[in-house]
């Protein structure tokens, strides 16, 4: 009874302290200001951004600015979600990349700008934030890579690719890890720069992208002469260029305005624009990157957010350059008084002029994924660039196809209904059959027990999924949507764009889903198990630490740790590959061929889901009585008799839910896959979800289609549930 | 109880310091980038930090909005308000659900039961958009009531499919007596059910708490004001379009990270030990 006593009053404290957070939850103050204004700045940036919202709070107090800074990662959905329905800012900062699909779409609002006044901004500024002859946002700064260069290591710059070529043999100690230049050579956003220097072009005269121009495969050929010759580190990403240049070990590197807080503070470094490209006399042309403000077209007071615009835009320039260390896009911004545009802006305005501004086409979305799978390629020695850029064009061609037809929805509808009416009259039939009624009155209580979860279920997951998924009936291009029938599922179903073993296709990823599962689940269980049973022993002196050690993984956020192991699995400087050569095992080259890659996807995400399934064995083990085990000891039944016999089949039911939420969790486990492989090599690791997201958001925003991917992956884990419930069952 | 032999004892001990050394030498890079001053991703091979600096955590915990609210106050009150409803109202939905499932039969159940694993297979890609305009219908956007809601109901499914495997365990008898002896449903499954049913309780306590705790995207996208965000969302303010700020990223990870290890090694004690099922038989 003493022990029953204790519970009531736990349980008076914890709704107690319910009532406490809801009361919290619930005083949520909410001040009106008059205009919003939402970015992603961090940094200087922020801090100007802050200062200049100030000054302008302080001579317009009648009008006062509320700034959100916004993670990068929700931004652009808070906008597209925020904006139609009413909740989004008056005014926000982006990059004019996506100007095309969003004025589209209808989220911004034109502005109109005297000529005397808009001449007094960059033209490539005001090139790239004109769409459709007409005129959206107000630029604010330019963004683009530029050489950085180590005085020590290279003491004069080099003009042109020549040159630079000379330097970097001179310098590089590849089997030192030393190179005269680093960047990202995988990524198309660097690429780019050769390429545009070689004269190349990535939209051709008839505004089609045409990846494989000859011009094009020369710049590509470039690249790979460096890294035949070794003068460029291979698998190079943001952070090894980092290191790289921070320990000396780089001469030179291409990067944008942000690297420089990346670099320590004992190197010295100094930027010039990029080299001219020695083959044709041109000069690599990075892409510009225009920063503005924009205007939401469902903004409140149209002059008020306009004149904040122009205040951000103009008069804010100076503070912007000082303070900010921005590249402004304002010609001849007025400078605070004995103040000097921050050196390192400087250095990228003198860029500003040998730029090609991203195009703003809602087409370069599809671009980015398979032009980087074929630089990829050509630099791992799997594919000549001709071949590479080839079936990049084709690969493009696939991503962008036209939307299929419209149909009518009026048999779709009819169908629907037919469904629904035979589904109820089915249910009726039943429940009168089985005496469904009178089970339902007597069950009663149970249905009471039952209605809270059930409603949360219904209301926040059910609803929201089965209107999500109605969008996989209609196609999405460039803000509208049209009925398309069933149309996304059979093009994915019949894989009629694409080989059935291309990594694209649909059958290729499913069973690479399930390879990945199956890996998965298996290890997370042994190992958890493993240490659970371990993990119990009263003689343990320590297991209370080694619990709280173990579950680490899960507690730490795993967007860092998924990051961390990948550069572990870096061929030349990661940790794994360092371990291995203890052993005298030669370097791997993880993410080029398709088993390791997916081996370092295994091993991260066994790493990170090892703690739950240990706390959740640690739980059922409570469920067996100690005694059972100790008889079964007596009996003489070895360690292992008496797990499989006695320690095992007890621990099923407890464990059982686990193992299944567990494997379907796996299925659709983002994170560790977007992040460790990204699905290299050309996207043979991807599983069904980045598939999905991929569709949805770096392939042109094609939600229908994805919708119809997210359908079929309910629908494949739906048969693997039921089918590994019928096979317990036979087994049982 | 048996001794055990000093072999087994140090060969066991061996293993699992071994085993924690492997499973926290990729966190050393964590804990290397958080105090070391420049905000670049470490790759080198040795993860043990060159510098010690605390400026990342002085920066983090210093950070205030323009009106000059003490944002990393705010927001880690935040995350403990919506991480601590999201596990009471979750544990709440849940034990009941899975209590019904767990003692009684109803026309139904089976069904009732796959509808709550169907839930955990939807993927998120379709939910984001759907669920951001039933709350805005709801009137729920940018509170913490609303994001509670969601995110217990995502919890509450893989809590009742735990909670019902444990109930099954637990023997019916203690709860038949207690019944002939005249107590209420109610009252059984309060005093003497959930008590039984500790550990699988910490155990979906420990999961809703975490649902709730490590999620941004929602979060970012339904709340309008800095200073109501929640810490991952800060979090993840340092990761940008070109570049990371990965001092101050490490930094907060690793105070995001130390709340659930001090839960955890709270809840522990209940997690193992204490009351096991070998007293029901008594």
């Amino acid at each position: 009874m003493m022990c029953n006593c204790k519970h009531g009053s736990a349980i008076m404290r914890t709704l107690a302290l319910s009532a406490l957070i809801l009361y919290l939850l619930c005083v949520n103050a909410y001040a009106a200001e008059e205009l919003t204004l939402w970015h992603s700045y961090r940094g200087d940036e922020k801090l100007a951004l802050e200062e200049a919202v100030r000054s302008f709070n302080a001579s317009h107090p009648e009008l006062q600015v509320a700034p959100l800074a916004v993670p990068h990662e929700a931004y652009a959905n808070k906008l597209t979600s925020a904006i139609p329905r009413g909740h989004g800012p008056d005014v926000f900062i982006f990059a004019h990349e996506r100007l095309g699909d969003w004025s589209r779409a209808g989220l911004l609002a034109p502005v109109t700008l005297e000529e005397k006044e808009l001449e007094r901004y960059y033209k490539s500024a005001r090139d790239a934030l004109t769409y459709e002859g007409k005129f959206w946002g107000l630029p604010l700064a330019l963004k683009s890579a530029a050489l950085y260069y180590n005085p020590r290591l290279v003491p004069i710059p080099p003009k042109d690719t020549d040159e630079m070529l000379k330097i970097m043999r001179e310098i590089s100690r590849p089997e030192q890890g030393v190179y005269g230049l680093a960047y990202e050579a995988g990524s198309f956003y660097f690429h780019a720069a050769w390429l545009f220097g070689f004269g190349g072009y990535i939209f051709n005269d008839k505004n089609e992208a045409e990846l494989n121009a000859p011009a094009n495969i020369r710049s590509v050929e470039f690249v790979q002469s460096m890294m035949k010759e070794r003068l460029i580190p291979e698998e190079p990403n943001a952070a090894l260029v980092a290191q790289l240049f921070n320990e000396g070990r780089a001469g030179m590197v291409i990067n944008g305005p942000w690297f420089a807080g990346e670099i320590s503070k004992d190197v010295s470094y100094d930027i010039v624009p990029l080299p001219i490209v020695s083959a044709t006399g041109q000069p690599a042309a990075p892409f510009l990157t225009v920063e503005a403000i924009f205007m939401s077209s469902k903004a409140k007071d149209r002059d008020n957010a306009f004149e904040f615009m122009c205040y951000l835009a103009d008069d804010a320039a100076g503070l912007r350059a000082t303070t900010g260390r921005q590249a402004v896009a304002l010609t001849q911004p007025l400078l605070p008084s004995g103040k000097q545009i921050d050196p390192l802006a400087a250095r990228f305005l003198l860029q500003a002029p040998y730029t090609v501004a991203m195009p703003n086409h809602p087409l370069m979305r599809a671009v980015w994924e398979p032009a980087a799978q074929a630089l990829r390629k050509v630099m791992r020695g799997a594919a000549e660039p001709t071949d590479a850029m080839n079936r990049a064009q084709l690969q493009l061609r696939v991503l962008t196809r036209p939307a299929p037809p419209e149909k009518s929805p009026s048999p779709y509808i009819a169908l629907l209904l037919l469904i629904i009416v035979a589904l109820i009259v089915w249910l009726l039939v039943w429940m009168k059959r089985h005496e469904g009624w009178r089970d339902m009155r007597r069950a009663g209580t149970a249905y009471a027990y039952l209605l809270p979860a059930a409603l949360s279920m219904i209301l926040l997951l059910f609803l929201p999924f089965i209107v999500g998924t109605a969008v996989a009936f209609f196609s999405h291009h460039e803000g509208e949507f049209t009925f398309v029938g069933i149309a996304n599922f059979v093009s994915i179903l019949t894989s009629s764009d694409y080989a059935v073993n291309d990594p694209l296709s649909f059958y290729f990823t499913l069973v690479v889903t399930v390879l990945w599962t199956a890996a998965n689940v298996f290890l997370h269980v042994t190992l958890g198990m493993a240490l659970a049973l371990m993990l119990r022993h009263k003689w343990l002196k320590l297991r209370g630490v080694y619990r709280v050690l173990l579950i680490v993984p899960w507690a730490v956020p795993n967007y860092i740790t998924a990051l961390i192991w990948k550069g572990m699995f870096h061929k030349q400087f990661g940790a794994i590959n360092a371990f291995l050569a203890w052993f005298g095992v030669e370097p791997v080259s993880w993410f080029s061929h398709f088993w390791t890659s997916f081996a370092a996807n295994v091993a991260t995400n066994t790493w990170l889901g090892f703690p739950f399934m240990m706390v959740v064995t640690l739980g059922a083990l409570q469920a067996i009585p100690a005694d059972l085990e100790e008889a079964a000891e007596i009996d003489g039944a070895g360690p292992v008799r008496r797990f499989f016999s006695v320690t095992l089949p007890l621990l099923k039911p407890a464990l059982l839910p686990a193992v299944i939420l567990g494997s379907v969790w796996t299925f659709n486990m983002f994170n560790i896959i977007y992040l460790v492989s990204g699905g290299e090599p050309e996207g043979s690791t991807e599983i069904l979800i980045t598939e999905a997201y991929r569709w949805a958001f770096t392939r042109q925003e094609q939600y229908g289609y994805a919708a119809a991917y997210a359908t079929l992956i309910f629908v494949a884990l739906l048969i693997y549930s039921n089918g590994t419930r019928i096979l317990m069952k036979e087994k049982t | 109880m048996r001794r055990i032999p000093l072999l087994k004892q140090i060969l066991v001990n061996a293993f699992l310091v071994l085993f924690c050394i492997a499973t926290l030498y990729p966190v050393l890079w964590v804990l290397k980038m958080a105090l070391s001053p420049s905000q670049a991703f470490s790759l080198s091979v040795n993860p043990l930090p060159d510098t010690v600096s605390f400026k990342n955590f002085a920066d983090l915990l210093s950070a205030s909005d323009m009106q000059g609210n003490w944002l990393f106050g705010h927001q880690l009150f935040n995350s403990l308000a919506v991480s601590l409803a999201t596990t009471i109202l979750g544990v709440f939905l849940a034990t009941t659900a899975a209590y019904a499932f767990s003692r009684f039969e109803f026309p139904g159940k089976r069904m009732g039961m796959s509808a709550f694993l169907v839930t955990q297979m939807f993927p998120g890609v379709v939910m984001a958009i759907p669920l951001y305009i039933l709350l805005d219908k709801l009137g729920l956007l940018n509170s913490m009531m609303g994001l509670t809601l969601v995110y217990s109901s995502t919890a509450v499914p893989f809590c009742v499919w735990m909670l019902k495997g444990y109930f099954d365990t637990i023997p019916k008898d203690l709860e038949e007596a207690a019944f002939i002896d005249g107590a209420s449903r109610w009252m059984i499954f309060i005093r003497i059910t959930l008590p039984l049913a500790r550990p699988a309780i910490v155990v979906t306590a420990l999961f809703s708490f975490m649902t709730a705790w490590n999620e941004f995207i929602l979060a970012a996208t339904f709340l309008a004001e800095e200073k109501s965000f929640t810490l991952p969302v800060a979090l993840q303010s340092y990761v940008g379009d070109y570049s990371t700020d990965w001092g101050r990223f490490a930094a907060g990870a690793i105070l995001v990270s130390l709340p659930v290890m001090a839960l955890f090694f709270a809840l522990q004690k209940h997690l193992v030990g204490g009351l096991t099922a070998g007293g029901v038989k008594g």
